[in-house]
C-alpha cells in the first residue's frame, strides 16, 4: 500500500477501499470525523461497535475497523440494544439514514430513545433515499424536488430534533457536513455521553437531491448547508421571519443525569438477587 | 491483489505537508474549493495536488473534509513510497 495516515489504522484499508459513495457524498466526512472522535477519546478498536442498517449510509461498517453489523432494513437499533445489553462495556455505536432511521426503523428510534439506552445513534440526513433511485424521504422538505415528486414534495417533514427530544433521548444535537469541526466535537461528546445521544448530521446527496434541486456540485450543496443553518445560541436573537426553513446546529439537550436504562436493568437484578438471598 | 493495485501511484509529497492518495481520489472537489491560502489545486485529470506548498498552513480542512479518505495528514505521518 500506499502512504498512511493514522486514521487508516481505523480502517480496514486493504480490502475495500475506495467507498462506493458517489463523489462528493458527505457519508465519508463523517466517517473520518467518527474515527476522528473515536481517535481523540482513545478507545480500544475491540470496544466498539458499529451497527446499521440498509441505504447509503448503512456502508460505513465495511469500511471501518471496529466490530461490526450490518443488518436488516431499520432493525439496527433493535440489533444494537441486544449487542449492548449483553455487554454493557462494549461502545455501541448506530449509523442509519433518514430513511433507515425514521420511517423503517422510527419504531424502533423512538422507543431506544424512550428507554434511554446508551447508544450512540449518528442519523445522517440527506433529504433523500439515494440507494435506490432519489424517492422523497420523511425529512425531504416541502417544496423539494426527488424522483417521485418531480412537481415538488407537498408532505411536510420530520423536525429529527425535536423527535428525539419528546421521545426522550438524553442527549440530542444537530450538525451539518459543512460544519466538520464543529461535527467532530459533537460527536466526540455523543460518545462520552451516558445515555442515548442522537445526532442529527445534515449530509449532501449532490447526485440525485443536487442535480433535482439545482445544485449540481458538492461544493455547491455544502455552501447550500453554511447559508441555511443557524446556530442554537442565537436563535433567540433571530425573528421567526429568518429561521423559515433555516436548519437549527448545535446541542439542544444534554441531561447525564437521566435513569439509563443498562444501569436501571443492572440494579433491578441485583436487588432480586439481594432478595434471593434474604428469603 | 487486483491489476490497480499493482500499479505503483503517484505520489507528491512536498515535505512536512499534505499528500494526496490519488488512487481513493473521486475527484469531487471540495478541498480545492475549501483551502483557505490556495495552496491546492486541480490538475488536468481533476485530481488535487499541492501546487503551492508554501501556502500550505496545515489547517486541515481538506483533511477534515475528505469524503474518501485520500489526503493524508502531514508531518506527524512516516512517507513511505510502494515498495
Amino acid at each position: 500500500m500506499g502512504p498512511k495516515s493514522p486514521v487508516y489504522e481505523y480502517l480496514r484499508y486493504k480490502k475495500k477501499f475506495p467507498t462506493v459513495w458517489c463523489p462528493g457524498c458527505g457519508i465519508g466526512t463523517v466517517m473520518g470525523a467518527i474515527i476522528r472522535a473515536v481517535m481523540s477519546l482513545g478507545y480500544e478498536k475491540n470496544d466498539v461497535v458499529m451497527v446499521s442498517g440498509i441505504g447509503c449510509s448503512s456502508r460505513m461498517p465495511v469500511y471501518v475497523d471496529f466490530n461490526t453489523l450490518h443488518t436488516t432494513h431499520g432493525r439496527a437499533i433493535a440489533f444494537a440494544t441486544g449487542i449492548k445489553l449483553v455487554k454493557p462495556h462494549l461502545k455501541v455505536i448506530v449509523v442509519t439514514g433518514d430513511g433507515d432511521g425514521l420511517a423503517i426503523g422510527g419504531n424502533h428510534f423512538i422507543h431506544a430513545a424512550r428507554r434511554n439506552i446508551d447508544l450512540t445513534h449518528i442519523l445522517i440526513n440527506n433529504s433523500i433515499y439515494g440507494m435506490t433511485g432519489g424517492q422523497y424521504s420523511p425529512t425531504t422538505p416541502v417544496g423539494a424536488f426527488a424522483y417521485t415528486a418531480p412537481y415538488g414534495n407537498i408532505e411536510p417533514d420530520f423536525d429529527v430534533v425535536k423527535l428525539g427530544i419528546a421521545a426522550g433521548a438524553s442527549f440530542v444535537a444537530r450538525t451539518t457536513v459543512y460544519h466538520v469541526v464543529q461535527m467532530g466535537k459533537i460527536i466526540e461528546k455523543a460518545l462520552k455521553h451516558k445515555g442515548y445521544s442522537l445526532v442529527d448530521v445534515i449530509s449532501q446527496c449532490p447526485v440525485l437531491y443536487g442535480r433535482l434541486n439545482k445544485m449540481k456540485s458538492p461544493v455547491e450543496m455544502l455552501r447550500w448547508q453554511k447559508e441555511h443553518t443557524v446556530d442554537v445560541r442565537v436563535t433567540a436573537k433571530r425573528s421567526p421571519e429568518e429561521l423559515k426553513g433555516k436548519y437549527i446546529v448545535g446541542i439542544f439537550k444534554d441531561e447525564p443525569d437521566m435513569p439509563e436504562y443498562v444501569t436501571e436493568y443492572q440494579k433491578l437484578i441485583d436487588s432480586l438477587k439481594e432478595g434471593a438471598t434474604k428469603r | 491483489m487486483n491489476k490497480t493495485a499493482e500499479k505503483k501511484p503517484k505520489i507528491r509529497h512536498p515535505e512536512g505537508k499534505i499528500i494526496v492518495f490519488e488512487k481513493w481520489c473521486k475527484r469531487c472537489g471540495i478541498c480545492v474549493a475549501f483551502c483557505p491560502t490556495g495552496a491546492l489545486a486541480n490538475d488536468e485529470r481533476g485530481v488535487p495536488y499541492l501546487a503551492a506548498p508554501e501556502k500550505c498552513v496545515l489547517c486541515g480542512q481538506c483533511w477534515l473534509r475528505c469524503p474518501d479518505l485520500a489526503i493524508i495528514e502531514g508531518p506527524k505521518v512516516e512517507i513511505k513510497e510502494e515498495e
